[in-house]
């Protein structure tokens, strides 16, 4: 049965080495959801969150496959269930002083917060969950969304088990 | 090592040097000048092959380490040299042989501006890469280097290769050289779990038809005398792969043949019938499964390999260890009960006899007119007795041998396996007669493999190697002429094909040979072969329709193996 996993992996900062971890999905017909990657708390490693929709079976090949890769360190999945996940959303929207009070309402509602302000655009933030960000979306769409931007997805593993416990182990 | 301020190219050859390497196989272009010019000085101490074609160097490589255990060092220049290593990568990376390829690449302001001869050699060789790097300063040089050859040769080896650009080739360095002996992120010897292997020992004190599966995980951990006391002592009928034959002698009591596609009869078939079945160094490939959802659905299956990534992949195995097979084998031996398994090992001999009486008599000893590939690999076999190396193509001679020819000693058998690539032969060979210089390595090839790497014939005639090679023509491709005889209705679509004279072609490079068309002079053909202190080439006309049985058809399972064409093929 297939469902989302969130893939979490750990690696060296080699040049490449995102696209050895691509490889891995695209030999297998395996769409990436999304994919977002920075330093993690230790100097020098860097954290990948991948989201795939696969099943079980699938996901524990494509992380081995992933951790045998010499330059990982660790590779992890897990259910939406085992992780505290959140995106980051960007709105650029003409700033119309006529409709500050709906704006302001919807802002409230959905938690969002205004980053810049100009005489021409005005830029909002949200972070919440996809459908959360959507939401907004939706709401604001009546203004002229001018641009939309989305992040991937990151998330943290709710075992309490840290990456430097992992390494002390290697 | 001492401080020289030296140039990078230099550095390239004297890191070689400490890694006590002593044969290189390349092929000098313009971006890897600058390391040529330095191993112009080092004439004395490293031996360079100039291979026709990088392919050649690099299957040179794979046969070098294949056949004497050190890994094979090849050099290519950027853009077309490189590109012609994949090939080679791809074989090596599937088989798991260490090689280290380094290539050339333009100087470093010229990356990604489609200079001349540039390539993405990084990006194209990563699929095919156990690990790969660009260095572009000749202080990173001895580092990369020690990386890249302990990654390729320890855990699973593999290839590995690393890009040099021209300027890194000039740039000086102070010279250092230390030997790579970790790397935080890899692990290349996992921490046995010695609770499950005594969970293994029980299963299989417990097994009342036990069954060992071995591949080339016994021979690149070097664990043939602890699987022969294991074997020994436990009584366990050893069958191998493809690429595990050698790991254990075909002529001992407990061995009982050859698995998968045209594997013996006895092997595949009680695969399905065994109780425990016990599978080491080896990664459960299609061809020796079959159809994944009848493989061995009664055993017990307990499955030891030195990549994690293997455990559970094809196989749901009940016990997935990640060891190394050396002490694995060890470990277990010294629990394992002392068994002889006679009753059960009377079924494989019961279907072995059925395969000698059905396939194997009339293949070894024909009674038809024309010459089989059977009988002249039976009869090098015999006139060996197995004490050579024996470098295979691909295709129906492969099997043939594979099937007849009795391998005795360890890296006896080197063939390309898992990528099944024609023209591996030829270059392999060269390599592995460089890896073991005292040891005969003949050469058995197909008349279409032959001429996909056929130019190498200039490497032998340069550096004087004396492989001997035997050419089993048959003027088809044909194991896939077999295949459109079985599955396509016998519509020969493009697989006969007309050979030049390989005599001439052979003179032409100062190689001796001759032709056999007639049985009365095949053991002549063969004696003289062997005889010969040089390079010699010995064409066999064999049988144009001639079939490797038993046959495993696509999507069968390893129980509904044919015996012989008397029985069909459709399934």
């Amino acid at each position: 049965m297939e469902q989302t996993y969130n893939i979490s992996l750990f690696t060296e900062n080699s040049i490449g080495i995102l696209n050895r971890i691509t490889i891995i999905f695209t030999r297998r017909h395996l769409n990436i959801e999304s994919i977002t990657a920075s330093e993690c708390e230790i100097s020098g490693v860097y954290r990948y969150t991948i989201v795939v929709n696969t099943s079980l079976e699938q996901v524990i090949k494509v992380v081995n496959q992933i951790e045998k890769q010499v330059d990982v360190l660790k590779a992890f999945y897990h259910a939406d269930a085992e992780v505290v996940y959140q995106e980051l959303a960007l709105y650029k929207l003409p700033t119309n002083l006529d409709k500050g009070e709906e704006i302001e309402r919807i802002l409230r509602q959905h938690n969002a917060r205004i980053l810049s302000l100009s005489t021409e655009f005005t830029t909002i933030e949200k972070t919440g969950r996809p459908e959360d960000i959507n939401a907004l979306f939706a709401d604001l769409k009546a203004f002229g969304v001018l641009e939309f931007a989305k992040s991937g997805r990151v998330a943290i593993s709710k075992p309490m088990k840290t990456l430097e416990d992992y390494l002390k182990e290697i | 090592m001492s401080n020289l301020p030296i140039s990078g190219a230099e550095a390239v050859i004297r890191s070689l040097l400490a890694e006590n390497v002593t044969t290189i196989f390349g092929y000098p272009g313009g971006a890897i000048m600058p390391i040529y010019d330095a191993l112009y000085d080092f004439k004395e101490d490293v031996n360079h092959i100039l291979v026709r074609h990088e392919q050649g160097a690099i299957h040179a490589a794979q046969g070098f380490a294949r056949a004497c255990g050190k890994t094979g060092v090849v050099f290519a220049t950027s853009g077309p040299g490189a590109t012609n290593l994949i090939t080679g990568l791809a074989d090596a990376l599937i088989d798991s042989t260490p090689v280290v390829c380094i290539t050339g690449q333009v100087a470093s302001h010229l990356l990604g501006t489609d200079a001349f001869q540039e390539t993405d050699v990084i990006g194209i060789s990563m699929p095919v890469t156990k690990w790969n790097i660009q260095v572009t300063k000749a202080a990173d040089i001895p580092a990369a280097l020690a990386r890249a050859f302990y990654i390729a040769s320890t855990g699973r080896p593999g290839p590995v290769l690393v890009d040099i650009t021209k300027d890194a080739q000039f740039g000086k360095l102070d010279f250092y050289y230390e030997k790579c002996s970790s790397v935080r992120s890899y692990v290349p010897h996992p921490k046995t779990d010695f609770a499950l292997l005594e969970k293994a020992v029980e299963l299989i004190n417990q097994a009342e038809r036990p069954y060992l599966l071995i591949g080339q995980g016994i021979l690149l951990a070097e664990a043939e005398n602890e699987l022969l006391a294991f074997v020994e002592k436990s009584g366990i009928p050893v069958a191998s792969t493809l690429l595990g034959l050698g790991a254990f002698p075909a002529d001992h009591p407990k061995y009982v043949g050859y698995l998968g596609m045209h594997g013996n009869y006895a092997p595949n078939i009680l695969t399905n019938e065994c109780d425990v079945l016990i599978a080491i160094g080896m990664r459960f490939d299609d061809r020796v499964t079959g159809d994944v959802s009848r493989y061995a659905k009664q055993a017990t299956i307990i499955h030891i390999d030195i990549d994690k990534a293997e455990l559970n992949k094809i196989v749901k195995t009940d016990l997935a260890i990640h060891a190394d097979a050396k002490e694995a084998l060890h470990f277990m031996s010294n629990l394992i009960l002392q068994k002889s398994h006679e009753n059960w090992l009377q079924a494989f001999r019961k279907l072995e006899q059925e395969e000698v009486h059905e396939v194997i008599l009339d293949a070894v000893n024909p009674k038809g007119h024309e010459l089989k590939m059977s009988e002249v690999v039976h009869l090098i076999s015999e006139t060996t007795k197995g004490d050579a190396i024996i470098v295979t193509d691909v295709g129906q001679h492969q099997m043939i041998t594979s099937r007849y020819f009795k391998y005795q000693l360890p890296n006896s058998n080197i063939t390309s396996g898992g990528l099944g690539t024609m023209g591996f032969a030829l270059p392999a060979a060269i390599g592995a007669k460089l890896g073991m210089p005292q040891k005969e390595v003949i050469a058995i090839i197909g008349d279409g493999g032959f001429q996909m790497t056929i130019q190498e014939l200039g490497t032998i005639l340069q550096a004087e190697i004396a492989v001997k090679i035997v050419i089993l023509n048959n003027n088809f491709l044909g194991m896939v002429r077999q295949w459109q005889q079985l599955f396509f209705d016998k519509r020969y679509s493009f697989t006969d094909i007309k050979n030049p004279n390989f005599l001439k072609i052979a003179e032409g490079y100062s190689i001796k040979g001759h032709k056999v068309t007639q049985r009365d002079e095949l053991k002549d053909g063969v004696n003289t072969l062997l005889a010969s202190k040089e390079s010699y080439l010995l064409e066999v006309m064999v049988e144009q329709e001639e079939n490797v049985f038993p046959m495993l058809p696509t999507g069968a399972s390893v129980s509904e193996i044919i015996l012989s064409e008397r029985h069909g093929a459709n399934v």
